[in-house]
């Protein structure tokens, strides 16, 4: 042991049990640090709210399995999307291409079967080779390149919906001409009953897709390396994680679940139609993945909320459409939803000073 | 003496028009704490980012054990056996005490879950994390599963510290190990230090408290104007001669010889 310096010497004497303190907090405190440690459940409890709200309003009509499940197939495709934009988020970026990388992702498959004559299971591993080669691309610029991932995706946003139609001509491939070929592109849009519950496989896609994200964020270490490198990319460095490897993984794995995205979107739709490329998915699934919590300044957030986000803006817009309400009500709730969650996680934020 | 266990021969690093080093020697013996002091600017913690694998030299060698290396990266310095508490002390502030020490060497789970699924081993990270501050005496800390974003600056320290000396099987640098402490977590930083020599780590401590320097250090490397001005033992010279040295106010004899 170290010979203590003079001043140091009453040290022996000083107070060696356990930092104790008294349990001074207020409810409200309370509550920002229970939501501080369960990121998801602030989504959560505005889902149930909702669902308990249109539940009242609208009674059996909208409380029923089978309007339930109808508004899971509805944002399955989203639902799909917003989970990569979580990933990217994570990582204190965001990605801007996602929805163009989708919609290239099925022209590309769709032609593959339909002009090529391509068997189908090619054709549809073209489709997420494309999605996961732009994807890396955003990840490349990203880490190599220092570029802002803002930046980085506005531009692949454009070039990708640029090709798409360039490549595409536009033309739009009917289901008929499709399904006549192979089912194999429309295997997402199959489905099964449970009672009056109607699940297509695309809905099984997203939960599963949804579990195992959760698994590998929290449960593997590259999850755990995509929280620290949003969280702090230079301590992150420091401490030993290659973070240029991990952010090329991240939007790479992004642009593979656009890849898978899109095969559920050809099964939901039935057609395939390039113009849907000025669809603003990325902003949906950007949307989202904000009101699930996840902070836009990285490394916070636990991907369930998302899903529950996701669901939100489901329940919200089935809700009001049974209402009747004008759907520009939609639109502005979902705008303030989004403001407020942002309000919320910087409240949060706050228990750690 | 022995040879030296970690040594650097004519280090130079640039930025821009600024040299941050300037054809800098260094070296460190085995068992030993060797203290690298200077003014502010006089390039320590350049010379340290060199040694550590952060920054890449200009010109120059490191060898450690006798091999040359040269680190690309921090995870090749730490793989080679050397570990770096940083001054900013590189934790990531949302994720917990176990998983900031074990932040890219994570262990799995022995089977096939480990293997095919890749599943973390949460409970033996967290057995290891405890034992390690419990050792340090910094088990003020009631959760290891805690974000470190909650932990006092005290006791951050005492989680990187933890970290370096848990996995540091070469040497172990230290980069202001005891600014952000009170007087309490500093003595115990210093203990900490003794006991790593104890094991027979040899330990590089950069900073800028003269009693801790002299307290703890073998030999004191002076920095100034990016090279090694000279190298004293503590117990032949007191603190002011070493400040005048590293401010330039008197020239060693060494130098002047």
């Amino acid at each position: 042991m170290s010979q203590p310096q003079e001043f140091e010497k009453v040290l022996s004497g000083s107070a060696s049990s356990v930092a104790h303190f008294e349990e001074g907090r207020s409810p409200l405190q309370r509550l920002q640090h229970f939501l501080h440690s369960n990121p998801a459940m602030v989504p959560l409890i505005v889902l149930v709210v909702l669902v308990v709200f249109f539940g009242i309003a609208k009674g059996e009509k909208f409380f029923s399995a089978y309007t339930l499940t109808l508004i899971m197939q509805q944002v399955a495709v989203v639902g799909i999307l917003a989970a990569a934009q979580t990933l990217v988020v994570l990582t204190a970026g965001i990605d801007l291409a996602i929805g163009v990388i989708m919609v290239f992702a099925f022209v590309i498959m769709g032609n593959a079967v339909l002009h090529y004559g391509m068997p189908a299971p090619i054709a549809i591993v073209m489709g997420f080779a494309m999605a996961g080669f732009w994807g890396w691309v955003n990840g490349f610029l990203v880490s190599k390149l220092k570029l802002p991932p803002f930046i980085v995706t506005l531009g692949t946003w454009n070039v990708v919906m640029a090709i798409c139609l360039i490549y595409s001509a536009n033309e739009t491939l009917r289901e008929a001409d499709l399904t006549a070929i192979t089912g194999w592109l429309h295997f997402y849009g199959l489905n099964f009953k449970v009672g009056k519950a109607v699940v297509t496989l695309g809905v099984v896609a997203m939960i599963l897709l949804y579990v195992a994200l959760w698994y590998m964020l929290n449960n593997t270490a590259f999850g755990r390396h995509i929280y620290a490198v949003g969280d702090d990319m230079d301590a992150a460095e420091l401490s030993g994680i290659r973070t240029s490897r991990v952010l090329i993984g991240t939007y790479a794995l992004a642009g593979l679940i656009a890849g898978l995205a899109a095969w559920v979107s050809i099964g939901r739709n039935g057609s395939i139609s390039p113009s849907t490329v000025v669809t603003d998915y990325n902003l949906q699934a950007i949307t989202a993945t904000v009101i699930g919590g996840i902070s836009l300044f990285g490394g916070r957030g636990s991907i369930l909320g998302v899903l529950f986000g996701t669901l939100i803006v489901g329940v919200m817009s089935m809700g009001l459409n049974m209402m009747n309400a004008d759907p520009q009500w939609k639109v502005l709730l979902t705008g303030v939803l989004i403001i407020g969650a942002v309000a919320v996680d910087q409240w949060i934020r706050k228990v750690s000073g | 003496m022995a040879e030296p266990i970690l040594t650097a021969r004519g280090l130079t690093k640039r930025y821009g028009r600024v040299t941050a080093l300037d054809n800098c020697d260094f070296d460190l013996y085995p068992g030993e704490i060797l203290a690298v002091i200077g003014d502010n600017g006089a390039g320590k913690s350049t010379l340290i980012k060199a040694l550590c694998g952060a920054v890449t030299p200009d010109e120059g060698e490191i060898t450690l054990e006798g091999k040359t290396v040269n680190f690309a990266n921090p995870m090749q310095a730490r793989d080679a056996g050397i570990e770096t508490v940083y001054q900013n002390l590189a934790l990531s502030p949302a994720l917990s005490i176990a998983d900031n020490m074990f932040m890219g060497r994570e262990i799995r789970k022995p089977g096939i879950m480990g293997s095919v699924f890749r599943m973390l081993d949460r409970a033996a990270m967290e057995k290891v994390a405890r034992d390690k501050l419990t050792e340090l005496g910094l088990m003020t800390i009631q959760n290891i599963g805690q974000a470190v974003e909650t932990l006092s600056g005290g006791q951050r320290q005492g989680v990187a510290v933890a970290r370096a000396a848990a996995f540091g099987s070469k040497v172990v640098i230290m980069d202001e190990p005891t600014a952000a402490l009170g007087v309490k977590e500093s003595r115990r930083v210093l203990e900490l230090i003794l006991d790593v020599k104890k094991r027979g780590l040899p330990i590089i401590l950069i900073s800028h408290n003269m009693p801790h320097v002299f307290e703890v250090a073998d030999r004191v490397h002076i920095h100034r104007l990016g090279k090694r001005l000279c190298v004293i033992d503590p117990k032949k010279h007191t603190m002011s001669d070493a400040v005048a040295y590293m401010t330039g106010a008197k020239v060693p004899e060494e130098v002047m010889a």
